[in-house]
């Protein structure tokens, strides 16, 4: 097991510096150089463009500079933002609480529905229900989320008026932000209704965020469990008189979880770009909707620094997924590499 | 050979019996079993028909504005008209004939990624796959940095670069999905390569350019195809999402996108604006999956659950 997480690490390092090459050349690639980039329309004296230049260091050769960058960057320090000048860490540290929750609701509400449906479908496989949850899947998987999110907008908040358009919480509300989740502040804070308005606010999001999920955790489970249901052992627990929502619930799921598993690891990436479209729609204040706002900014800066993190933390949580994978299934940890 | 023969395309009397079927047909054979997927098929045909005479179709321009009818409802809707049948956007043009044209957009779209990307998918996998070396190993890893990004906010990124337009768009979904046509590459030309053809071919002194191109790459084409295919539908909601975010399709293009991230704002006034283009690229994609789906199975029996 430690070999394979070895293995696994050292494959990181060079995935790692991948991305930092990708997110210094991203920033040198866009014409113009990030001086007049950061003057923007106002324009700059050549003798102050030279100067702020030498000051980032950007007169120096390309090699000499993303030294200094990895530098920067290993030290934690992501530079500032173009347009508000604050250190880009801080900045996304304080927006990202806001998208992990949203992504942690949209994840359970797609297991939550996703897997019971998947297990109807392939204990009624070729029945009613089973073209049921595959059909309704496979409109979930070709669903454009940023419609999707407009047309429940139109429905619950606009015609019956149930949720709310957009933000996190009701502007009646105010409580300084402690875990920055919103669900667990608003508890914390002690106001009466400001949960349930919490609450209310995050409905139609984890939705709109759940629906793609849900429809490949619905595929997965349902094929996973096929397969585990035509294997020997499930005959022979059936054999032995256990009751059949027993043999399904208690000897199938179990193994029909793994591939699940890897396949909501695999969401993350998913999720994080589905929380662009989906914050920008609901105007949730998380890192998707900083990132779209950053690139209609051109604040280069944010941009650069957010991919990076997003990247990071893709890669990370990919490795944490293989490595749950490995601790489940000894075959893997075993194979040759 | 035996499951060939029980199926309905059995060879017809003219042809000497034991003659194999043509392996196209076979296919049709399988596909036609599925009826999702034909249905699938007959929406893409019918779409592709309405895109292709969309000047003949369409009741009026995608961009002619028609000043006294500013968001008019659907025909069937109170205070509707059938001169537009479903209704006008904010700037008076007809929503029919804007979703109509709006089809070319998108299926041009959808094709143009997936042979941008399929093309270039198959140079970088086969160079990976005969150069397993250091090349291979760096394409490889140029493939996994690009896989860490999510693919819309790499696409994002690169319109950032390269300034938002059409073609732009185009670009960058294609640049997102080439990660995924070079490793399916890879691996067939690697399962390939061990088999004894090559060896014979290569033996017999075909040059590499053979080798890669006219020995190798046919026998790799079954998964590329089935990814090709899966993936227009994947492209058409990139790019439809890139026209939203105000990145892909610029105005007054009657891209599908973009005409919701203009009809958003309309959301509480007009339900007809933000319903139709969303539902077109639904059932569009929702065509093209289940075609793909369909293709997958019937070219790969295998996989079929």
């Amino acid at each position: 097991m430690l070999r394979y997480i070895a293995t696994k690490l050292g494959l990181l390092i060079p995935t790692f510096f991948g991305v930092t090459i990708l997110t210094f050349s991203m920033v040198r690639l866009i014409p113009g150089d990030p001086v007049e980039l950061m003057a923007g329309e106002r324009g700059i004296s050549p003798e102050r463009h030279a100067k702020l230049l030498a000051e980032l260091g950007l007169d120096k050769p390309l090699l000499v500079q993303y030294a200094h960058y990895i530098g920067d960057v290993l030290t934690g320090d992501l530079g500032k933002s173009f347009v508000t000048k604050k250190p880009i860490l801080t900045e996304f540290l304080t927006l990202f609480p806001a998208t992990i929750e949203l992504a942690v609701c949209a994840i359970l509400f797609a297991l939550i529905l996703g897997v019971p449906a998947g297990i109807i479908a392939a204990v009624r496989r070729g029945r009613v229900p089973d073209y049921a949850v595959m059909g309704v899947s496979l409109t979930g998987y070709s669903m454009p989320i940023f419609w999707w999110g407009l047309l429940l907008i139109l429905l619950f908040s606009v015609n019956l008026g149930w949720t709310p358009v957009s933000g996190r919480i009701s502007l009646f509300f105010f409580f300084e932000p402690v875990t920055g989740f919103m669900l667990i502040d608003s508890l914390l804070s002690g106001q009466e209704g400001a949960f349930r308005s919490a609450l209310h606010h995050l409905v139609l999001p984890t939705i709109v965020l759940g629906t793609i999920p849900l429809a490949v955790i619905a595929r997965m489970t349902r094929s996973a469990m096929l397969e585990v249901l035509s294997e020997d052992y499930i005959r022979t627990a059936r054999a032995k008189g256990l009751r059949p929502w027993r043999v399904v619930a208690v000897h199938a799921l179990r193994n029909a979880m793994i591939p699940v598993i890897t396949v909501i690891g695999l969401q993350v990436g998913v999720l994080l770009g589905g929380a662009i479209l989906t914050e920008t729609i609901f105007s949730w204040p998380g890192v998707g909707k900083w990132l779209i706002e950053s690139v209609r900014r051109r604040d280069y800066a944010a941009l650069q620094g957010g991919i990076l993190l997003v990247a990071t933390m893709i890669v990370l949580v990919n490795l944490f997924v293989d490595l749950l994978y490995a601790l489940f299934n000894p075959r893997i940890r075993h194979a040759r590499h | 050979m035996t499951d060939i023969a029980t199926g309905p395309e059995m060879p017809s009397p003219d042809q000497p019996i034991g003659r194999p079927v043509h392996p196209a047909i076979e296919v049709w054979y399988h596909f036609r079993q599925n009826w999702g997927a034909v249905a699938g098929l007959f929406v893409v045909v019918f779409i592709f028909l309405i895109a292709i005479f969309a000047d003949v179709v369409a009741p009026h321009s995608p961009i002619e504005q028609y000043r006294d009818a500013f968001l008019t409802p659907p025909f069937w809707a109170e205070g509707g008209t059938t001169k537009f049948l479903l209704g006008t956007d904010a700037v008076g043009r007809d929503m029919l004939s804007r979703l109509i044209y709006g089809a070319r957009f998108s299926l041009f779209i959808g094709f143009l990624v997936v042979v941008l990307s399929l093309g270039g998918g198959i140079v970088l996998g086969l160079v990976a796959g005969f150069f397993p070396g250091i090349v291979g190993d760096l394409i490889l890893r140029l493939m996994d940095i690009m896989l860490a990004v999510p693919s819309l906010l790499l696409a994002i990124v690169i319109v950032a670069i390269l300034g938002p337009s059409l073609t732009n768009a185009v670009m960058a979904v294609a640049i997102v999905y080439l990660p995924h046509f070079t490793r399916v590459c890879r691996a067939a030309v690697l399962t390939e390569l061990t088999k004894e053809y090559v060896t014979a071919s290569r033996v017999a002194g075909a040059r590499l350019m053979r080798l890669m191109f006219k020995t190798v790459l046919p026998n790799c084409m079954a998964p590329l195809i089935v990814l090709a295919t899966l993936n227009v539908s994947s492209a058409i909601l990139d790019a439809a999402a890139l026209g939203f975010l105000g990145l892909g399709a610029q105005p007054p293009t009657p891209e599908w996108g973009s005409m919701l991230a203009d009809a958003q704002q309309f959301v509480k006034r007009a339900w007809w604006v933000v319903t139709f283009p969303g539902l077109a690229v639904l059932i569009t994609v929702l065509a093209f999956n289940l075609a793909g789906d369909g293709l997958r199975d019937a070219l790969d029996p295998r996989l079929k659950q």
